[in-house]
């Protein structure tokens, strides 16, 4: 058992300031009959040149906070609370010019439906050299030059031929390498990955985590990359958290979340892929729905479908519980052992 | 051992049936399809890409056929052409026993109704005016179902995908997240009782604990609802999970066919054996550095003579340049046969590691 070995102090108290600090982030949508609450209290520390895997089911509001982090939110209906800042810059401060000129130089956004970010009516090249020229101001030759060396470095295939092609015209894997090298088309320092491979297939997958993190690693640019898929998590991540309801609910250096992960629902959810499973026998499927964003219950979010759920779950928000590596779990349930390593344990009683 | 695939109680009682269990529900023969390059100021065609070039293959009743390749590799366009969304080239579909689109065959609409597709981009395929209940209650309305009984059945439809009608039904799509669009999506395509359901990276938004619920409910509904599923996916351990048979694409052709045991445990074709290392590990500390199909595809425009993957194929010789592997007799309506189409299966095809009788089961 490596419960032995001492803990790596460098990680649980870094020295640099965190290149990205978000605190207390809270995002409600706010309607004439319900109140949304999509994200509900999110803190986490991004370093420098390192990537955090945001993982959690549909409609935990991976992707609301992703949007707001570059303030994509239609602003009449959104309340944004917290704070987020990215390099000097705080996000939710500054001017809405200023944020313009943010979105692409310093933060960079891959979204999830690669159609929606691209124009069907212009060609890749077009679109490609429009948001360079857009930004960098240089000559229609220059921008088109740099839109062919951002396929290439992406590894589109036929790259002068792609260029003149209309996205409707390109498979699904090519049309999100041409997403990418949107999103790089400026050096941005922080790329916000939204399921940039959910598209894919496994083989084109491999090449671009390959590609995203050798790109990542070359520019030093930090990644905040959301995915459903742990074995992608596995493969890109330095630290992983997990979402649930809103809420940052499990987070860690990728190894303890993915392979010793302690909070019922991370357990829940590695337990419920289809990898080796047997092929007559049912997924075990977490029972029960998410939760309705509209009326959130108190206490755990996850209780209603937690097999070890004991009646004072539900009474109050456990409280983060963090080991001495950083790992951290939001479950009463949720002790540290006696190797000083977060455990779970059923045994242990929920707070009166 | 015996196949899961065709068990004759499972259409024995459906209405919809006529040409008994062992008529495939589709069979699928030299399909193609290639799409024009145009240039020029008179736009005239340069050239082609063979997006679908010569594909067979038949599903039977029950069944669940996966399919797999790479990014570009057809199966979208396939899926299309079985659905007739694009005109083909070439081809033919035989739709339990009877030809589409001929006189005396099955008809268009008659088609379009027992085939029902769930689309790779989630968002575009629903109305975005639309609330979901109304989007799904849309079909069984031109079908001429009452305004309240398609509203019914709408509700019914949501509850079985695991929305909940009250909390979802008066939503528009952009007020749900994306896995969440993929069941309405489901839903859709359930609401004309279809025969045959193409799932064309259906599951591939979701993330994994709703992607066990909806695997484990396209079992239900598929028990429930007789229906037979054409499933196309990237996730091969998903694929592993729920087909019968699996189905390989290569640049807009078949290179390997076959029962799913087959193909994961004992794959013949170098590209499946590729394909299937790229499956990932959970484990962070074995990260790849090297993806193990190296380079790209090269392009359907020109495809590579002979075997169209020896440009990256590692036990490629000079036969494999020279001629086109074939993948043998697809249509024989045998489905535990393994099929590969590779010089190195087939005997005496010339190549050094061809066994000289050995035979593929
Ligand atoms: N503009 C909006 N108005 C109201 N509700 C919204 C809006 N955008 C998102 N939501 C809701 O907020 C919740 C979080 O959505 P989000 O898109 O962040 O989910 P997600 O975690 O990215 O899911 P997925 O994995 O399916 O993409 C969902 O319940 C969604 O329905
Ligand atoms: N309308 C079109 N015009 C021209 N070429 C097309 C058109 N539609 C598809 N293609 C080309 O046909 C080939 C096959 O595309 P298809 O979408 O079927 O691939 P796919 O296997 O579904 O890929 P993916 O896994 O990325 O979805 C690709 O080279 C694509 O660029
Ligand atoms: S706090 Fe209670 S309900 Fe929540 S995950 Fe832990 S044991 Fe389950
Ligand atoms: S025919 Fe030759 S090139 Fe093609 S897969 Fe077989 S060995 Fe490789
Ligand atoms: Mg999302
Ligand atoms: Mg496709």
């Amino acid at each position: 058992m490596n419960d032995m070995t001492a803990p790596d102090f460098t990680l649980a108290t870094p020295q640099t300031e965190p290149f990205v600090r978000v605190e207390d982030l809270r995002v409600k949508f706010v309607s004439r009959d319900a109140t949304v609450r999509a994200v509900n209290g999110i803190s986490f520390d991004l370093e420098r040149g390192k990537v955090l895997c945001v993982i959690g089911e549909s409609g935990s509001g991976k992707s609301v906070m992703m949007r707001s982090l570059l303030r994509l939110h239609p602003k009449n209906r959104t309340v944004i609370e917290g704070t987020m800042r990215v390099g000097d810059h705080d996000i939710a401060g500054v001017s809405d010019r200023a944020m313009i000129d943010l979105r692409g130089s310093l933060i960079s956004m891959v979204f999830q439906e690669p159609m929606t970010a691209l124009d069907p009516l212009y060609t890749v090249g077009d679109q490609i050299a429009e948001t360079v020229r857009r930004h960098e101001g240089v000559s229609k030759e220059a921008a088109w030059a740099r839109a062919l060396e951002l396929l290439d470095l992406v590894r589109v295939p036929s790259p002068e031929r792609r260029l003149k092609a209309y996205p409707h015209e390109l498979s699904g894997g090519l049309r999100q390498r041409v997403v990418i090298a949107m999103a790089l088309s400026c050096r941005p320092s922080l790329l916000l990955a939204d399921e940039p491979t959910t598209a894919l297939d496994a083989s084109v997958q491999i090449q671009i985590l390959v590609l995203l993190r050798k790109i990542q690693r070359e520019m030093g640019m930090s990644m905040i990359f959301v995915t459903h898929d742990l074995g992608v998590a596995a493969q890109i991540a330095d630290q992983v958290a997990v979402m649930y309801a809103g809420r940052i609910i499990e987070y860690g250096e990728a190894r303890d979340v993915l392979l010793s992960p302690q909070h019922p629902y991370t357990q829940a959810m590695l337990a419920s892929t289809a990898k080796d499973q047997d092929r007559d026998v049912p997924l075990e499927a977490i029972a029960g729905n998410p939760p309705d964003l509209r009326a959130l219950p108190d206490g755990c979010s996850f209780a209603p479908r937690c097999k070890y759920a004991g009646p004072d779950c539900t009474l109050t928000m456990p409280p983060p519980i963090t080991d001495a590596w950083g790992h951290m779990a939001r479950c009463f349930k949720v002790g540290i052992g006696p190797a000083g390593k977060l455990r779970f344990d059923a045994k242990i009683a929920e707070p009166v | 051992m015996a196949l899961p695939v065709s068990s004759p109680q499972a259409t024995a009682s459906d209405p919809r049936d006529r040409g008994g269990p062992a008529q495939p529900l589709l069979i699928v023969e030299a399909m193609r399809k290639y799409f024009p390059i145009r240039a020029g100021l008179l736009n005239r065609q340069v050239a082609e890409v063979k997006a679908v070039d010569d594909v067979s293959f038949f599903v039977i009743k029950g069944e669940t056929l996966g399919i797999v390749g790479e990014s570009g590799c057809g199966k979208s366009t396939l899926a299309r052409l079985l659905m007739h969304l694009i005109p083909k080239d070439q081809g033919q579909l035989v739709l339990d026993g009877d030809l589409v689109g001929e006189a005396r065959g099955v008809l268009l609409n008659d088609l379009r109704r027992s085939l029902q597709m769930v689309f790779q981009d989630s968002s575009s395929s629903l109305n975005p005016r639309l609330p979901i209940e109304q989007s799904i209650a849309y079909g069984p309305k031109v079908q001429g179902a009452s305004g309240k009984s398609a509203k019914a059945q709408a509700r019914a439809l949501m509850e079985k995908v695991g929305l909940n009608p009250n909390l979802f039904g008066q939503r528009y799509p952009h007020e749900l997240s994306g896995g969440q669009k993929q069941r309405v999506n489901i839903a859709r395509a359930l609401a004309l009782d279809p025969r045959l359901l193409i799932l064309d990276e259906a599951v591939s938004a979701l993330d994994k604990s709703v992607e066990a619920q909806v695997l484990n409910l396209l079992a239900d509904l598929k028990r429930q609802l007789n229906l037979t599923y054409i499933f196309i996916s990237h996730d091969l351990h998903v694929v592993r999970y729920i087909s019968d048979r699996v189905l390989v694409m290569y640049l807009g052709q078949v290179v390997e066919i076959g029962p799913v045991e087959a193909i994961y445990d004992d794959p013949k074709h170098p590209y499946t054996q590729a394909l299937l290392a790229c499956r990932l590990s959970m484990d962070p500390e074995a990260r790849v550095d090297a993806a193990p199909l190296a380079g790209d595809p090269p392009s359907p425009v020109s495809p590579p003579s002979g075997c169209r993957f020896h440009t990256r194929c590692p036990f490629v010789e000079e036969v494999c340049k020279a001629k086109a592997p074939a993948l043998g007799d697809v249509l024989k309506l045998d489905p535990g046969q393994h099929l590969a189409a590779c010089h190195m299966v087939h005997p005496g095809s010339g190549h050094s590691r061809a066994a000289a009788s050995a035979a593929l089961h």
